[in-house]
């Protein structure tokens, strides 16, 4: 096998011409796209952050599908979910069908609330939910937190994305690292630069033609892969080959058998909290929350919890082509020369289409992890600038100085995630990813339980939160690669008391939810204060033709400062 | 369709709007279906039987984008019907 992997190394790594000029001509029309997106659907101004951080809240069913479509299945899940069929096989990569199948269910239980508090009383993040349902800064910021230190490895995976395709069309070589880097600097310095002058707008557009683009690669690929490598049953055969031969590998090595052709009784566990899990934390983060506020109606997130399927079907396609590559036998070699599963899907397409094609390809993988990116860099900037900027820093700030903190910092974050592909390994991205994810999941009690309920109590949910940050990251750390012998090998750990494998999260989740219940019921007994809830039950069922919203969103505009409560209706959101 | 449901509000306007309970639970069920079914692995992790070449696990899973998404949308009618407007005016005797 080795001799066959030299060989094919150097076949590849020459500068794919033509596949470049179609990625770079399709990137510039989206550029463009991106800075005419301050005139779609225009606002007088963008100098807040209703307008710059959310759209004016105005996406209608089509566009949310699309922004959310774009936002939720990023470029790393593109390049990821693959890279896990074809190395380790169902378990690892296509628990993904199953998270994005429950994960609209879930939300359509608790969204259409959060849309519409939020609308009532100005939220643009959920940590300003907490603040106005306890008005409690510390549980608000622990919320605030949590989402923006998620965020930034997710950023930067999506540069692991981008550089997938450059390396694979023959970018990013060589010894001088100002060149190596160069194309990926200029993509992300666009992105920021139209996300700077658009806000939310400009994903919105852009995500348009991700989508159709990552539409078409797709089924044009699984129509036409299959009959090359042999129909279906020969893939399927050779993805079961691999997996049997990769676990009799690792037990003659005396490692445990990691790979799976259809989980085995081991992994029910694994695959069923990994799915869950991750469908629970998936809407906690900050640029999952910005995609669904920025729509117009709360039922349009309800409707869109019908039809965003659509994109899970084709996710499930795309984990296929993972093993449609092992039929193929795609060899995923990096140009240092080393096998990176990372690669495969690239590597596929270039392989396989004329150079045209693969460009089309390229261009959806790359120009899918701008929307992504540009969303959470949104996304962490409103939480900076509302809840720790405005909350600790400055308390007086104007809607204008908010939405500048937010520019300035959605520069920063995207900066700071270049630093760290640049100068950190990739594996460091990965981790903290992975890591981000458990993390996310603890804040899931205090956002969803307090949309129903003002049971639990704040000191409850802030010592729960506390618990299952710290059992998750110690979990995390205690799992070592058996090959690397690293730490944060994984996000799989034993289950206290049931002793099967499961996602880390979810064990940190109930451990979290125990202590929240615990300590709540022990605060309402002896009757500690539960902080002022600003909110009222209608406040939860709210519609976007609201008079009263009506009313406090004009207040808002006109008077450039916090809301009004002028005929003293007890619930108006009083001055923030 | 089911009035007595209805938490009478001092403020009405201030409470949750009329809702019909019967509905929303039937909802609820219809979007619990397919979380029960996904986790419960055990009775799809299997090979056969397999459709074009498919092993079950596979297919089974992507039928279930299917269902899902019909049951998602059944719930989202029920909810629609269950509870009709959400707003009304100020003050608006209800």
């Amino acid at each position: 096998m080795t001799p066959q992997l030299t060989v094919m190394a150097s076949d590849t790594s020459g500068i794919n011409g033509v596949a470049l000029t179609v990625l770079i001509v399709l990137f510039l029309i989206v550029t463009v796209a991106g800075f005419m997106a301050s005139r779609f659907r225009r606002a007088d101004s963008l100098e807040s952050l209703e307008e710059w951080g959310l759209g004016g809240r105005s996406f209608g069913t089509w566009i949310t599908w699309f922004l959310l479509g774009g936002d939720l299945y990023t470029a790393y899940t593109f390049v990821a979910v693959p890279a896990a069929m074809f190395a380790t096989g169902a378990v690892a990569g296509f628990f993904a069908v199953p998270y994005t199948i429950i994960l609209y269910p879930i939300i359509f239980i608790f969204m259409a609330r959060l849309w519409s508090v939020s609308h009532r009383h100005g939220y643009v993040t959920t940590a300003d939910f907490v603040r106005g349902r306890y008005d409690d800064r510390t549980l608000s910021l622990a919320v605030a937190v949590t989402g923006f230190v998620a965020t930034m490895p997710y950023i930067a995976l999506q540069l692991v994305g981008i550089q997938a395709v450059l390396e694979v069309a023959g970018l990013g070589g060589g010894d001088n690292i100002i060149a190596k880097d160069a194309p990926l600097f200029i993509a992300f310095a666009v992105l920021a630069a139209y996300t700077y002058s658009s806000g939310l707008r400009a994903p919105a557009v852009i995500a348009f033609v991700k989508d159709i683009l990552i539409y078409l690669v797709i089924i044009v690929a699984i129509v036409y892969l299959p009959g090359q490598v042999g129909g279906w049953e020969a893939i399927f055969g050779a993805a079961q080959d691999k997996m049997d031969a990769n676990n009799a590998a690792a037990v003659e090595a005396g490692l445990p058998p990691s790979s799976s052709f259809v989980p085995g009784s081991g992994a029910f566990w694994a695959y069923a909290t990994l799915a869950l899990g991750s469908a629970m934390a998936l809407f906690m983060y900050p640029h999952s929350i910005t995609a669904s506020l920025s729509s117009n109606s709360r039922n349009t997130i309800r409707r869109n919890a019908s039809i965003l399927p659509a994109y899970s079907f084709v996710l499930g396609l795309l984990a296929l082509l993972g093993w449609v590559a092992i039929a193929a036998g795609t060899q995923p070699i990096g140009l240092d020369g080393e096998a990176n599963a990372q690669l495969v899907i690239p590597q596929l397409f270039e392989d396989m289409f004329p150079a045209w094609f693969a460009g089309v390809a390229f261009a959806a993988i790359a120009i899918g992890a701008l929307v992504p990116a540009a969303i959470m860099s949104i996304a962490a900037a409103n939480t900076f600038s509302r809840n720790i900027y405005k909350e600790w820093l400055k308390k007086d700030a104007t809607p204008a100085q908010e939405a500048k903190v937010s520019k300035l910092m959605s520069l920063l974050v995207k900066a700071f995630a270049l630093i760290f592909v640049l100068t950190l390994d990739k594996q460091n991205a990965i981790n903290f990813q992975l890591l981000g994810g458990i993390w996310m999941m603890q804040t899931f009690p205090v956002i969803v339980f307090s949309l129903f309920t003002r049971w639990f109590h704040r000191y409850g949910l802030l010592l729960g939160w506390a618990v299952g940050m710290v059992y998750g990251t110690i979990e995390a750390y205690q799992v070592v690669n058996p090959v690397t012998g690293k730490h944060f090998g994984g996000s799989l750990g034993l289950i206290p008391g049931i002793e099967e494998m499961g996602y880390i999260a979810v064990t940190a989740f109930v451990l979290n939810v125990v202590v929240a219940v615990v300590v709540s019921a022990i605060c309402n007994a002896m009757k500690v204060s539960n902080g002022k809830d600003e909110t009222i039950p209608f406040d939860y069922f709210a519609d976007a033709d609201d008079p009263r919203v009506q009313k406090d969103l004009e207040d808002h505009s006109t008077h450039g400062q916090a809301y009004g409560d002028p005929d003293d209706v007890p619930g108006n959101a009083p001055a923030r | 369709m089911n009035p007595g449901n209805t938490t009478p509000q001092s403020r009405p306007e201030q409470g949750p709007p009329p809702t019909d309970k019967g509905k929303m639970a039937l909802a609820g069920v219809l979007l619990m279906i397919p979380i029960v079914v996904l986790l419960w692995v055990p009775h799809y992790a299997k090979v056969e039987p397999t459709l074009w070449g498919f092993p079950f696990f596979f297919w089974y899973q992507f039928l279930w984008v299917f269902i899902c998404s019909g049951l998602t949308y059944t719930a989202y009618r029920l909810t629609l019907s269950a509870r009709g407007r959400t707003t009304h005016k100020v003050g608006e005797d209800r």
